[in-house]
């Protein structure tokens, strides 16, 4: 059980209740796979993934940038057990997606860039701490499934 | 990962923009990594504050972002360049080299929040590779 303080809690809700989850979820996605090339590895289908300026306007890219912030929605619902939350989505990404999970890490990194970009001065040393604590609870969530 | 012509020259662009707020840029990111990742706090147990913004913390902000922009300047020989930085961390300091990740990640967040317009997707992958290769060229010393 993660334990979150009530700053915590309200940082990750406030952070995502007002975020554009279109925006911010192309431009992380896209971020991870300009930034660290190699995850392009999993995005064969994706079409021109050639240049930053190709990945930047790949309309599949956003689409599943969304659909990726969407699934952090559910950890952000379920805060209190992100564990259970994800068993599925953990099991998803390992045996059908085979996702090496240190993936998960740079894409963090990148949505933590991204947010920082949003927030400017509002994304303080506290607000970046509880964000990137949030996001190791998803990444170790995800990474459970995987044997 | 080595560095390109035009990596090289993204780079010095961004330096030369964002170089007139180096001392907050030093301060930001030293504070947040040791805020958001405690551990590197182990280094520091010699100052009377680590909190972020402190005086010690300032400080040596300013040294590091000061190192930052001696790499720049040697970027096109960087192990060369930072030969005595080198010697200093391998030697005397001995930071883990996994710490040079950890700092590399916050100077990146600062640098995206103090400038949200010219930190672009190819800013951010030129920078991420350069101080890549900063770490390699301050551990080279090291065994």
């Amino acid at each position: 059980m993660v334990e979150w303080t009530d700053f915590e809690r309200t940082t990750i809700q406030d952070i995502f209740s007002k975020m554009n989850y279109e925006v911010v979820g192309q431009q992380a996605l896209a971020r991870c796979l300009i930034v660290y090339p190699w995850t392009q590895r999993y995005f064969g289908n994706f079409g021109n993934l050639y240049n930053a300026a190709a990945i930047m306007g790949n309309p599949m890219v956003a689409a599943h940038g969304t659909v990726v912030l969407h699934g952090l929605d559910k950890a952000v619902k379920n805060m209190d057990n992100i564990k259970a939350a994800y068993a599925e989505l953990s099991v998803l990404h390992s045996e059908k997606l085979h996702v090496d999970p240190d993936n998960f890490r740079l894409l963090g990194d990148c949505l933590t860039i991204v947010v920082a970009a949003q927030l400017g001065a509002g994304f303080t040393p506290e607000v970046q701490a509880a964000f990137q604590k949030f996001l190791a609870v998803v990444v170790s969530s995800l990474r459970r499934q995987y044997h | 990962m080595s560095l390109s012509a035009n990596d090289k020259a993204t780079v010095k662009a961004l330096w030369a923009k964002i170089a007139p707020k180096a001392e907050d840029i030093g301060n930001e990111a030293l504070s947040r990594m040791l805020y958001v990742y405690p551990q590197t706090k182990t280094y520091f147990s010699h100052w009377s504050d680590l909190t972020p913004g402190s005086a010690p913390v300032r400080k040596h902000g300013k040294k590091v972002v000061g190192g930052i922009g001696l790499a720049v300047e040697k970027i096109d020989d960087l192990f060369n360049g930072l030969l005595t930085l080198s010697e200093l961390h391998a030697f005397q300091l001995r930071v883990d080299p996994a710490n040079f990740r950890i700092l590399s990640h916050n100077i990146l967040v600062v640098l995206a929040l103090l400038f949200p317009n010219d930190f672009t997707p190819e800013a951010h992958l030129a920078m991420d590779k350069f101080f890549a290769r900063v770490a390699l060229a301050l551990s080279d010393k090291y065994r």
